[in-house]
């Protein structure tokens, strides 16, 4: 699949999605109790001063990326000397082939995978199934959506957030099902089926929340506890990371590990917090006996070098999808990729590209909560206005655009040009009345007069009024 | 105090009611107003749709228009948030942000001038009836005004000030988003009209017309009587 996850046209997508009423209430709900739940836990983090652990964490992340070589180097020496190897892979496609290659020269048959944005960015799974090795998602919401003939996610926390309880019976039911839509049935149901997979495949692949540059470790943070059956059960083991995913030390990942918890589930912490250090022991019952690092770079470096750096200091708890006044009417689907909300409006076209993706920046009101919730401290919302200044100045996207706004430009810097302009509106919009409002507006005010009625623009302006007043009238 | 009157061009030519009121209530408090008619935008339309060298000549034009104020005040705070990014925006020009910073440390959203800066208590403004506040992004978010309309709300006669779902939130306006991406605007400012006709007020009341016009929009639409009042209208209420 990759980054992007659908070839429809975004503005049909988008009005298939705002008719989805049971994807549109599922929204406003989880991002409503997500909120309350987030909200509650902060103000009880230190003393509650969100505000300077925002900071914090931003500063741990951009020292990392500002020496991101040094510390690559260091966690791949200590990786390997934890007994593992390690992958530096510039793009999906080597990242993928050097996944695939391993477990077809290992014989593998079949794959347990832990939930992972960058294994879904690099398409690992058709990879792995195209070689002939069966890939089992092994978090509840990825199998769902795995059986449900890999229906792609819509949250980077809660990727199956656009399907209900009814849905994935139905789901489950073509795969043996024949209960109720009872979520505790379903999940027993998929505990059963899965629990035998743990123990009879050949191979284990799961993401990586962040890697600890001093020790060589990975950690993993998860709810569910299919993570540690993954890094336990295989003994030819995968983690697959993006190259910015590293903190500098275990102090350092506290920090970040605390506000990931927090803003991801609005919860102190997650049910397990795991750290897969390399190799197991001679003669342990469980973990790895062979283990691989594949360190994804695929556009990551030039993102690095560019404006847009700041966006690599996210940890994905997906905090401003949760709180986003455009992803909570619009939903996952809408962004045609697999990251969305704020976070994939700016990252999105880094990685992927403008030519599918330039609708994506004009998601977005620039209300800045996203900005205001981040726990990596990312100025997210000026990141997407910087989008929108690359889209119209330099790639110059829309004509109808470029040449409305010289004509904003010239008019609002021209008095005289404003007061003519502003002097005929009211006549000039006089067709578009109904009731001493405009309610039938055209050309781009269509786009506000559908739904929304819009005041006369006035006769008498309020330089008008004061014009006259200063010369005695309108007292 | 002489003040200088920033009244937006959505006022202007849309609500020049609002900047009636503000008039009206700033001289009743004994103060003058200085109007320079040469003014025009603060450049928002333009920026926030990404064409910023289309908008430093409006940034220009505010600047050479303005400066010569001691204090200016504008009954919007998203364009008080602005003019106060003039000097980011102007950043490679010494000359003109050096100028850009000095226009925005004097230059005040109504609310926080009349708190902050000559800290009214008393205006014996009354007006009866139930009434929701709606927080503009900018004005609460980035100008971190939030504390001091809802102050000035509470000396107001006979109005009884009630919260609604989410009161904090987005209503969908975002300048040109609202008809770029008309569809998903409209539906922002739909969820924002029901969760305020289900506090069931008389008044909708806001500092920044550009949101009032939004939601009032969608709630005229839905045919609800509640009715949408700027605060300098209602401080300015007898």
């Amino acid at each position: 699949m990759g980054i992007k996850i659908n070839n429809e046209n975004f503005k049909k997508n988008l009005d298939k999605n705002l008719n989805n009423d049971f994807m549109r209430a599922a929204m406003v709900k989880a991002q409503d109790l997500i909120n309350k739940n987030r909200t509650n836990v902060l103000s009880q983090l230190g003393d509650g001063n969100y505000r300077e652990w925002q900071k914090l964490s931003g500063e741990v992340r951009a020292h990392v990326l500002e020496n991101l070589d040094f510390y690559l180097n260091q966690f791949a020496e200590n990786v390997v000397k934890n007994g593992g190897n390690v992958f530096f892979a510039k793009d999906a496609k080597e990242a993928s082939e050097y996944v695939t290659k391993l477990a077809v020269e290992r014989g593998v048959k079949k794959v347990v995978k832990a939930k992972s944005m960058v294994t879904e960015e690099i398409g690992l799974n058709h990879h792995l199934i195209d070689a002939g090795v069966d890939v089992k998602e092994t978090d509840l919401a990825e199998y769902i959506l795995q059986l449900d003939d890999w229906n792609p996610p819509s949250h980077m926390v809660v990727p199956s957030l656009h399907l209900n309880r009814t849905q994935i019976k139905d789901v489950f039911a073509k795969n043996g099902y024949s209960g109720k839509d009872i979520p505790e049935d379903l999940a027993a149901f998929a505990r059963a089926q899965l629990r035998n997979e743990y123990v009879t495949a050949d191979m284990g692949i799961y993401g990586c929340n962040f890697a600890i540059a001093e020790s060589g470790a990975i950690s993993l943070i998860s709810n569910e506890g299919n993570i540690d059956l993954c890094t336990s059960a295989p003994e030819l083991q995968v983690a697959v990371m993006g190259m910015e995913r590293i903190c500098a030390t275990y102090e350092d990942a506290d920090i970040c590990i605390s506000l990931l918890a927090r803003n991801a589930v609005g919860a102190k912490s997650t049910s397990y917090t795991t750290f897969v250090n390399g190799i197991t022991e001679e003669g342990a019952a469980d973990g790895a006996k062979e283990f691989h690092v594949v360190i994804v770079d695929n556009g990551r470096s030039k993102v690095l070098k560019s404006q847009f750096k700041e966006v690599l200091q996210c940890m994905r708890c997906a905090a401003c999808l949760n709180i986003c006044p455009v992803y909570r009417q619009v939903g996952g689907h809408s962004y045609n990729a697999i990251y969305s909300g704020p976070l994939g409006v700016v990252l999105t076209p880094l990685l992927a590209g403008y030519d599918d993706f330039k609708e994506l920046p004009y998601m977005c009101s620039l209300c800045g909560a996203c900005t205001e919730v981040c726990p990596s401290n990312i100025p997210l919302h000026s990141l997407i206005h910087e989008h929108k200044r690359v889209l119209a100045e330099e790639k110059k996207v829309s004509a109808f655009w470029g040449a409305s706004m010289s004509g904003a430009g010239m008019v609002l810097s021209r008095p005289w040009m404003y007061k003519l302009g502003t002097g005929v509106a009211p006549l000039m919009t006089k067709p578009l009345m109904v009731d001493g409002k405009i309610k039938k507006g055209i050309s781009i005010l269509k786009g506000w007069t559908d739904k929304r009625d819009l005041p006369a623009l006035e006769v008498v302006r309020f330089r008008d009024w004061y014009a006259k007043r200063s010369k005695g009238g309108n007292k | 105090m002489k003040v200088t009157l920033f009244t937006t061009c959505i006022v202007d030519f849309m609500a020049m009611n609002v900047g009636k009121a503000t008039v009206e209530l700033l001289e009743g408090l004994g103060h003058e107003i200085d109007y320079p008619k040469n003014q025009t935008c603060c450049g928002q339309p333009t920026y926030n749709t990404g064409y910023v060298e289309k908008t430093k000549n409006t940034i220009k034009h505010f600047i050479e228009t303005f400066e010569h104020a001691d204090v200016i005040v504008s009954p919007s705070g998203s364009c008080v948030m602005f003019v106060k990014e003039y000097a980011h925006i102007m950043a490679d020009d010494k000359e003109w942000k050096e100028r850009a910073e000095k226009v925005a440390a004097k230059t005040y959203e109504l609310s926080q001038f009349l708190i902050e800066v000559i800290n009214v208590d008393d205006f014996s403004a009354k007006l009866p009836g139930k009434a929701v506040y709606h927080h503009n992004c900018h004005t609460a978010r980035f100008l971190k005004v939030k504390e001091q309309p809802i102050k000035l709300l509470s000396k107001v006669e006979g109005l009884e000030l009630v919260d609604f779902h989410n009161s904090d939130k987005c209503c969908g306006f975002g300048g040109t988003f609202s008809v770029k991406m008309g569809d998903i605007s409209a539906e922002v400012a739909d969820e924002k009209a029901r969760y305020i006709m289900d506090a069931n007020p008389d008044y909708l009341i806001g500092a920044d017309f550009a949101c009032l016009m939004n939601i009032g929009g969608r709630l005229s639409r839905l045919g609800s009587n509640i009715k949408v009042m700027h605060i300098a209208e209602v401080l300015n209420s007898k």
